[in-house]
């Protein structure tokens, strides 16, 4: 095994057989050998895809919205670029975001046990223990979501009928007008999902790099999700 | 595009004062349906001061040519024959084009930085340059004015020729009116004239005559004196007004709101962890059983 520097949680007893999905590059040397995978590298890809769309639709949006921002567009070169290139953007967010979200959704329906979850969340975030969660996602977790799932089709119809010169057109006045505001309003809320969706990731240490290189720590697979490392962490490696 | 640079009273996405030291009268435009014949000189006028050549299009059917407002036909006569309960059939015919509104609802909308300026004579004009070719002008207009070029994306329409203007000259479809049907001047004089041609025409019968210079859109530079009063009949809508969806998308309030949730975003994220702190398992001491 390729772990003599690795940081040890656990000895690994000789001879047993390497974990299974243990790190294929030699530098990745901070994982230690009974690491819980979460993200395959597919699903970190497609996240993180979602992510730079994401941020490019945000700022150029935020160019149109207000004025004040306006300078934010001369970051793509010119103006008029921008307004082009949004839509297009918008339109590799929507594939790339349905591509992931679909891996996800099963792992994503509400439970019983997310109402327990739910009541006892501001006490959590309040730094009080955190309600059993079963699944591999707790009840925010879903809820961000589903609500996600709700914004970027939202924003993905909306922003479809105000597309010049390919779409609009073909769409009435007062169709571009409720898809102008709507598209703005579900922008916003969105912005408020993802900032409390980045937030907690940074907040609950581990988590982030989860999301960048795969793994959790046993006890963070313990602490947070209980019921997923029962059902998949303890079969997956020797222990 | 025009020429004046120091007498602007509005600029499109702008939050600072334009520079407006200078100050000219209300100018308007009369248009008086009365008196057209329907002889498109002032199209022929228009294209040929400023110098633009639309596509040969199809005909659908009536005298409508080109049948609509385009990025190179920015005034387009519109026919319509109406049957009228006291009056019989009538051929009404409604100059189209910008009616240059002292509240413009496309300047609110746009998003570019003086892309759409007002001039302080009451123009409102389109700067070409500046523009982005995003549409929104269309959306913000209450009388579907803005027409896109097909290949350059940028918006257009008619200029009251805020060029002629500038060095006192009256617009060029004035000019060329054989009929007197269109006058230009000072706002309050065209109204005065039309005020006038109101008395005549319900001398001849006319009773329901009125001028169109509607309030919702704080009056408009471009004053039309409709025969029959009713502007339905002319495609006008009778009570002009930008649409309160635009209104709202476009408010101070709304933009005020969108960057007060994204500050709170960031203030509720930065006192909750000064508050709290991290949630770091990996740091707890161990539990029974670990
Ligand atoms: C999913 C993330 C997205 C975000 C955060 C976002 C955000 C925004 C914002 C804030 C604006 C300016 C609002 C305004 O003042 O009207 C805007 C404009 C616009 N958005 Fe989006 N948008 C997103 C996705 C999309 C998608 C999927 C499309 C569609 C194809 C799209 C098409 C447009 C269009 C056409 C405009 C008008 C300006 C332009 O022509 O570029 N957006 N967007
Ligand atoms: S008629 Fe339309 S394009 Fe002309 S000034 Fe009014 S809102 Fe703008
Ligand atoms: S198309 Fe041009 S003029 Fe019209 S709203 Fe957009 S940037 Fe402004």
């Amino acid at each position: 095994m390729a772990n003599e520097t690795q940081r040890s949680v656990t000895s690994t007893p000789v001879g047993a057989r390497p974990p299974e999905r243990a790190p294929r590059h030699e530098f990745a040397t901070t994982r230690p050998p009974d690491a819980v995978q979460r993200y395959s590298t597919g699903e970190r890809l497609t996240h993180w895809a979602v992510a730079l769309a994401y941020t490019v639709l945000f700022l150029s949006g935020l160019a149109l919205f207000h004025p004040f921002f306006y300078w934010i567009s001369f970051l793509f070169g010119t103006p008029t670029f921008m307004r082009i290139l949004h839509p297009f953007i918008g339109v590799a967010l929507g594939i790339l975001f349905f591509a992931y979200a679909a891996r996800l959704w099963r792992e994503n329906l509400f439970s019983a046990a997310d109402r327990l979850w739910l009541r006892r969340m501001f006490a959590y975030m309040n730094g009080r223990e955190e309600a059993r969660v079963e699944g591999k996602y707790n009840a925010g977790q879903k809820a961000m979501y589903w609500s996600m799932i709700i914004m970027v089709v939202g924003l993905l119809v909306t922003g479809i009928f105000i597309w010049r010169p390919y779409i609009a057109p073909a769409v009435p006045l007062l169709g571009r007008r409720i898809a102008a505001v709507i598209h703005v309003i579900f922008a916003f809320i969105m912005f408020v999902g993802i900032g409390i969706h980045i937030y907690a990731a940074v907040w609950t240490r581990g988590s982030m790099r989860a999301m960048t290189q795969g793994w959790v720590s046993r006890r963070w697979a313990r602490y947070h999700h209980p019921g997923w490392y029962d059902r998949v962490a303890r079969k997956e490696t020797v222990r | 595009m025009a020429l004046e640079s120091l007498d602007i009273r509005r600029r499109s996405a702008s939050q600072t004062r334009a520079p407006d030291v200078r100050k000219h009268t209300e100018v308007a435009k009369l248009i008086d349906i009365s008196r057209c014949i329907g002889c498109k000189a002032c199209q022929a006028a228009c294209m040929e001061w400023n110098d633009l050549r639309d596509e040969v299009g199809l005909t659908n059917g009536t005298y409508n040519n080109p049948i609509e407002l385009t990025d190179r036909s920015w005034t387009v006569m519109r026919f319509y024959e109406e049957e009228l309960a006291d009056k019989g059939l009538q051929w009404l015919i409604v100059k189209d084009g910008c009616l240059h509104c002292a509240d413009p609802g496309c300047l609110k909308a746009c998003p570019a930085p003086g892309a759409i300026v007002q001039y302080s004579n009451g123009i409102v004009d389109f700067q070409q340059d500046n523009c982005i070719g995003c549409g929104y002008c269309q959306t913000g207009c209450p009388f579907n004015i803005p027409r896109y070029g097909v290949t350059d994306g940028k918006a257009y329409k008619c200029t009251l020729c805020s060029d002629r203007v500038g060095v006192g000259l009256e617009p060029a479809c004035i000019k060329t009116c054989p009929t007197q049907a269109l006058s230009f001047g000072t706002k309050e004089d065209m109204i005065d004239i039309a005020n006038a041609r109101l008395v005549d025409l319900k001398e001849r019968g006319f009773d329901k005559a009125a001028v169109y210079d509607p309030s919702g859109v704080g009056g408009t530079h471009v004053v039309y004196v409709m025969p029959h009063g009713d502007p339905a009949l002319y495609r006008m809508p009778r009570e002009a007004s930008i649409s309160p969806l635009v209104g709202l998308w476009r408010s101070g309030f709304a933009r005020t709101l969108g960057v007060l949730t994204m500050v709170s975003v960031v203030v509720a994220g930065f006192f909750h962890w000064m508050k709290v702190g991290p949630v770091d398992p990996d740091a707890l001491p161990p539990r029974e059983g670990e």
